[in-house]
């Protein structure tokens, strides 16, 4: 009793060190064997190390909302507001997993709304976003703050594409602080199918060869490979699981457009300080795999934004 | 025994508030320090960041388009040894080292041809062995340029 008495501080301190290294292991996912530990053996020092030695981590990046409206207007395609997802649908969403995916939804909507200066839609899907947010117990991502300096610049561009970049950045910090990763990758994979559906539905198919905005849809084959990697990651969570078969055929229909690749090298720019990457990288794409990528992205959409 | 189970519990409540702490203070870290680093590129929204420790590696995997300016930003917390960063083609090709240019916590770049590329962080070394290694937020940041 007595020995067990004396060991007991060094077991409790070890409790509280393993639940304190948990707690602070970040986002992403972590490669490598567990740390075996025993309450004799291991001082806190070796403990560090042998985190050291098994961490790593691996984040799949997917381009967001406002990186897509980006490459669409920078692809000279015309806005449609039809496109969007109306106000009106979100008393629709009550469960976490459509809220989410709204929330991504309604962030591309509002971040096409702010490239192509459509100003009259901006408060309303702040509004609309807000309502998503705060339905997922997401706290000072959107408040009543964010809505005022929108309405103060509402045409102030830089200003507007700022106050949507920090919306969706305070939704992702605060869900992947607080362990939430399979519900920010669901407001990521909304966000995406959203970008997807807008920039499939402004294609002009009467001048789809040598169209640009084609091609960056074709270009999307490789973020739909990040998406099902990041879906892969929380795949034992069930509304993970409910997306990741359409993506998964979405893929099968993407694995059509035909991608050659010839060896990347640099070449530093003195007067801009931008080093460009050369090598040609060109994605193929004929008109019904297109049509079909457009059908297939349509069908998903429509599952969550009715 | 009852105050071995009260040290017990404060110690606990004590590394809970530690850890919680750490994660709030990473999400500051990336938003006001290292956001800034983008200078008058505008943030993609994205957030990627991690409480690493010295010697500690992480990667990120991410699609570049053309017809875009990125600039990509990875910084250390206050107190951490600089930070390391490659970054290679999808062929494993490295195409950009920061230990070439100072360990410079940024880098401008476009593409020709939209491709995925590996973005490989590392968290260098103070190198005494006799203190415990020194951890904190590492923060990977995008923007791009608008027109």
């Amino acid at each position: 009793m007595n020995n067990k008495l004396k060991i007991l501080p060094l077991i409790l301190g070890v409790t509280a060190l393993l639940v304190c290294m948990a707690a602070t292991s970040c986002k992403g996912k972590t490669k490598g064997k567990e740390a075996k530990v025993t309450e004799e053996t291991v001082s806190a020092d070796e403990q560090t190390m042998e985190q050291i030695k098994s961490a790593e981590k691996v984040f799949n990046a997917l381009p967001t909302p406002l990186e897509v409206a980006q490459l669409i207007k920078e692809a000279g395609a015309k806005f449609d507001v039809t496109l969007l997802n109306p106000v009106e649908n979100k008393s629709n969403y009550t469960t976490s997993k459509s809220m989410a995916l709204n929330l991504g939804i309604y962030v591309c909507d509002l971040s096409f709304a702010s490239m192509y200066d459509e100003t009259s839609l901006l408060v309303n899907y702040m509004q609309a976003a807000e309502d998503m947010a705060t339905g997922l117990g997401i706290i000072d991502a959107i408040d009543e703050g964010t809505i005022e300096k929108l309405e103060q610049n509402i045409n102030n561009r830089d200003v507007i594409m700022e106050i949507v970049s920090e919306t969706f950045l305070n939704s992702q910090a605060y869900l992947e602080d607080d362990e939430q990763h399979a519900v920010a990758a669901t407001i990521i994979a909304g966000g995406f199918i959203e970008g997807l559906y807008i920039s499939t539905h402004m294609v002009d198919m009467k001048n789809f060869k040598g169209n640009k905005l084609v091609k960056t849809i074709a270009d999307q084959k490789m973020s739909v490979d990040d998406l099902i990697r990041l879906l892969e990651t929380y795949n034992e969570n069930t509304a993970i699981q409910e997306l990741l078969g359409p993506i998964r055929e979405l893929k099968t229909i993407f694995d059509k457009v035909e991608r050659s690749t010839t060896p990347a090298s640099t070449k530093y720019d003195d007067k801009t300080g931008v080093t460009e990457i050369t090598g040609a990288a060109m994605s193929e794409i004929k008109q019904d795999v297109f049509l079909a990528i457009k059908e297939k992205v349509g069908d998903i959409r429509n599952i969550y934004v009715k | 025994m009852k105050q071995f189970v009260q040290i017990f519990l404060v110690t606990l409540l004590l590394a809970l508030m530690t850890s919680g702490e750490a994660t709030a203070q990473c999400k500051g870290f990336a938003k006001s320090l290292c956001k800034k680093e983008l200078g008058a590129y505008l943030h993609d929204g994205n957030y990627h960041a991690a409480i690493l420790v010295e010697g500690e590696e992480a990667e990120l995997y991410k699609t570049f388009y053309s017809d875009m300016e990125y600039r990509v930003a990875i910084c250390g917390a206050d107190g951490m040894p600089p930070i390391e960063f490659t970054v290679f083609d999808a062929t494993g090709k490295v195409l950009y080292s920061n230990k070439d240019q100072e360990l410079s916590g940024i880098w401008d770049f476009k593409l020709e041809a939209s491709q995925q590329l590996k973005i490989a962080v590392k968290v260098t070394t103070f190198g005494t062995r006799s203190e415990l290694p020194v951890s904190g937020c590492v923060a990977i940041m995008f923007g791009f340029k608008t027109k």
